[in-house]
């Protein structure tokens, strides 16, 4: 399912002494099945965005097609848009309010209107999508630990089955562990549901890990978009936005600056691995080869 | 959707008028005069000169009168009701009749003075919420009620209730539109269906907003102890109000003149 | 006993007990650590290690239910020195918005003086000082709902700093916070550590955080299993990952390079120092 933004400008308190542009005048596309990060400081318009995505924020001008149809035009029913497209929140963690982990997760589904049955099915389905322990459902979403929470927070989106799923930070505040076991999950999800996922992140290597293609927002507006290891070739550009590149991209650049012949970015740790020593052998050769 | 991030609480103007400037304490003591007075006041001489006084201090203030008018609006029906009631209700001498409908002197001057009555009041009080800020309110509070600790009135406690308020509404007003938010995205309708369904639609909005309320206060009351609070007990004040030459000029002169106005009109 | 530094924890045990009254696992199992005047100190960890209740035992918040915790020669378990305890060692949580008490930053960041009694002209000095050292003085009449994360954590740490006291301690400072506002509270509480000297505690998941102290405590399992200089604690990179927390970039590829007979010297830390090591050992080959 594909999400078309086109000229969308949103203005908090519109008309008001208090108005705000949060963001100018939009374009963007997301296909079918991407992995797509949005990064940008706090304030720069990610969350705005994202709000637009399932009707949450109506444009003040523009538009919002999703799978080819307008977002807040006569006759889309919101509620249809919204099981398409699964919207986590920052700290998902807040809006848990029922009985047991269960109930919790099917209230999403039993707001579609559909049989026990399915509830049932999409509920057991979405509970293992974020590796819950079967345990876990009967318990008190309150007393679980905070990593649970978090997991079991966005299985409540999940039961919905949308085909897109945007997540707004969806790491933050989690600690290692519960960082990486949360990434994997998405990461699964989206190969085996073919899901379209949209997360807004600072964490640049989590971005790198995961994204295939970056969207930079600064002050309302996008200033870069494309693959990781483009936009990071440009870490002085994104440096000047208060946004920072992974430490093995800047480890390239730094090399690069004393005149090693290196790719401009690395994602990875493996990846500069392997830059580094295919120089550091290159050389031994040429330099054996001189001892001759 | 409404947003909450832009409210402000209260009604308070900043400015830097004559009655911005006063002690809270002499805005809430002339208040308090004022209130009371004005029950007692029983002439439509007295009420012209309390009219004029509040006058002159709407004046002083440099508040814009739409927002005093705007204070008056929700109240509007409730003085037509008094002023008719009271018009129609009373006995005495008859100056109009139709069928049920009997108007009479005594009921036109007491509906007026009713309807006057009420207007002046709450003017007047909004003179002091316009002029004084939320904090300075409380702090006025506090110390008018410290000498009731004697006989039992927690004044630090209230004031303290009333600082951690006035700190947290827009927090928790910024997160309940979170959760809104958040819910509606799990297809939650806030907006349809009956009362009873609609009451039972707001559990998922007000469970959470609970739940959070209570573990703030648990952190704040922990940060709390950690920065040494134990209680009223031997606790200063960075701003301790201080009267200055104007409150006392302004205090002595308001409250005599009201209790002229009280006491012989 | 040792007391004569600065904090001694002395073989400390504690566990929460739950509503029913059944002993949850140990939080701290027999901890014991010294900490000198004007140390830097991190302590990493998973949440459920200990290390938010060791935190709470610096000032009293908590007391051990066996062994003891001495602050400047003081027992935390002794009732009449709370007080100074407290003054003592400063403490600053993790989310900034449930630890400012007041509508105003000025009155926030007075708070804590005013709970010791001091005279009004000393609050005022207090609260200008310790809002100029947070950078936080434009900001005095603000209230603090309309700041960044940053900022409130800031304003959090002066309402602490106001109390002059000789320890911070920082339960995950950052952990809310963006990069913009990570950075803005990590250059203050580096500050206020070689500036003015104040022994700091931190509190972290994250290890280009401990990077900054001069001494990490791992933790896990309500015990210290690793304690040194970050140099020497990041190199375990068997021990971090069995334990499932980052082993820094930058230190992984080092003990990868090693593993590739690159002749690389331990304690490697950061991106300039690889870059130097580098290309030294390019231009010597």
């Amino acid at each position: 399912m594909s999400i078309e933004v086109r000229s969308l400008t949103h203005i908090y308190n519109d008309g008001t002494p208090f108005a705000r542009v949060a963001i100018n005048n939009i374009d963007l596309t997301i296909d079918d099945g991407e992995m797509v990060a949005i990064i940008g400081h706090t304030g720069s318009g990610k969350s705005t965005l994202v709000q637009h995505f399932n009707g949450l924020l109506r444009p003040t001008s523009g538009s919002v097609k999703i799978d080819g149809v307008e977002i807040g035009q006569k006759g889309v029913d919101l509620r249809t848009i919204r099981r398409k497209v699964g919207l986590v929140f920052q700290y998902p963690e807040h809006q848990l309010f029922e009985e047991t982990v269960w109930e919790d997760v099917a209230f999403g589904p039993r707001n579609m209107g559909i049989s026990d049955e399915e509830v049932r099915g999409r509920v057991e389905r979405a509970l293992r999508a974020v590796d819950a322990d079967p345990s876990l459902a009967q318990r008190s979403p309150f007393e679980l630990s905070g990593g649970e929470k978090r997991r079991v927070a966005i299985a409540g989106v999940l039961a919905m089955e949308p085909s897109v799923l945007v997540l707004d930070e969806p790491t933050a505040g989690l600690d290692p562990r519960g960082r990486q076991d949360l990434l994997g999950q998405i990461q699964r999800l989206q190969a085996e549901r073919h899901l379209t996922v949209v997360f807004v992140s600072h964490n640049m290597t989590e971005v790198a890990q995961l994204a295939d293609r970056l969207v930079v927002m600064h002050r309302g507006e996008i200033v870069m978009e494309g693959p990781p290891k483009q936009i990071f070739a440009e870490g002085e550009h994104l440096q000047t936005i208060g946004l920072g590149v992974p430490d093995m991209t800047a480890l390239m650049q730094r090399l690069r600056a004393k005149g090693w012949d290196l790719p401009a970015s690395a994602l990875s740790v493996e990846e500069a691995e392997q830059a580094i020593m295919a120089i550091l052998t290159e050389e031994a050769r040429v330099g054996a080869g001189a001892d001759v | 959707m409404p947003t909450f991030k832009s409210i402000t609480i209260g009604q308070y103007i900043p400015g830097e008028s004559l009655l911005h400037r006063l002690d809270p304490r002499t805005k809430i003591l002339i208040t308090g005069f004022l209130v009371v007075g004005l029950f007692f006041i029983d002439t439509f001489w007295g009420y012209g000169l309390a009219a004029l006084y509040i006058g002159i201090a709407v004046l002083r203030s440099e508040i814009p009168a739409h927002y005093l008018l705007r204070g008056l609006r929700p109240v509007i029906a409730i003085i037509l009701l008094t002023f008719v009631l009271n018009t129609f209700m009373t006995e005495g001498e008859v100056l109009w009749q139709w069928r049920f409908l009997t108007l009479t002197r005594e009921g036109l001057s007491r509906g007026g003075m009713l309807a006057i009555r009420l207007i002046l009041l709450i003017v007047g009080t909004s003179i002091l919420t316009l002029t004084t800020s939320p904090i300075a309110l409380t702090d006025g509070l506090e110390n008018l009620l410290r000498p009731g600790k004697r006989v039992g009135i927690p004044a630090h406690e209230l004031a303290m209730m009333m600082t951690i308020a006035l700190r947290f509404i827009p927090t928790l007003l910024e997160e309940t539109e979170k959760i809104m938010k958040a819910q509606m995205a799990r297809g939650a309708d806030f907006e349809s269906g009956n009362l009873l369904q609609r009451a039972k639609s707001l559990l998922p909005l007000l469970v959470p907003l609970f739940v959070s309320a209570f573990r703030r206060a648990d952190e704040l009351a922990v940060a709390m102890e950690a920065r040494c609070y134990r209680g009223g007990e031997g606790r200063t004040k960075l701003n301790e109000l201080a009267f200055q030459l104007a409150d006392y000029v302004v205090l002595v002169s308001s409250g005599v003149f009201i209790l002229w106005l009280a006491w012989a009109l | 006993m040792g007391r004569e530094n600065f904090i001694e924890v002395d073989r400390i045990s504690f566990s929460y007990t739950r509503e029913q009254g059944e002993i949850e696992e140990a939080a701290l199992d027999e901890v014991s650590l010294s900490i000198s005047s004007g140390e830097f100190i991190a302590v990493v960890g998973h949440n459920g290690s200990g290390k938010s209740t060791l935190a709470k035992h610096l000032n009293g918040l908590l007391v051990p239910a066996g062994g003891d915790v001495w602050v400047a020669g003081m027992n935390t378990k002794d009732e009449a020195h709370l007080w100074d305890i407290r003054q003592t060692v400063g403490m600053v949580f993790q989310n900034p918005d449930n630890q400012i008490v007041a509508a105003t930053v000025e009155e926030d960041v007075a708070f804590g003086p005013e709970n010791l009694g001091l005279e009004q002209e000393l609050i005022r000095a207090r609260v200008d000082e310790a809002l100029a050292i947070v950078g936080m003085s434009e900001y005095a009449k603000a209230a603090p709902h309309s700041l960044s994360g940053g900022q409130k954590q800031r304003v959090a740490i002066a309402g602490v700093i106001a109390m002059r006291p000789q320890c911070l301690v920082l339960d995950e400072p950052t952990a809310m916070l963006d990069p913009v506002g990570r950075r803005e509270v990590l250059d203050t509480i580096k500050e206020l550590n070689e500036k003015e000297g104040i022994t700091v505690v931190l509190i972290t998941h994250f290890m280009d955080e401990a990077a900054l102290a001069s001494r990490v405590m791992v933790m896990d399992d309500g015990r210290i299993v690793k304690e040194g200089p970050p140099r020497t604690v990041f190199q375990e990179v068997a021990l971090l990952r069995e334990l499932r927390l980052d082993v820094p970039p930058i230190i992984e590829l080092a003990s990868r390079l090693r593993a590739r007979s690159v002749r690389l010297p331990e304690g490697i830390l950061t991106v300039d120092e690889m870059v130097t090591t580098l290309c030294q050992l390019r231009s010597g080959a």
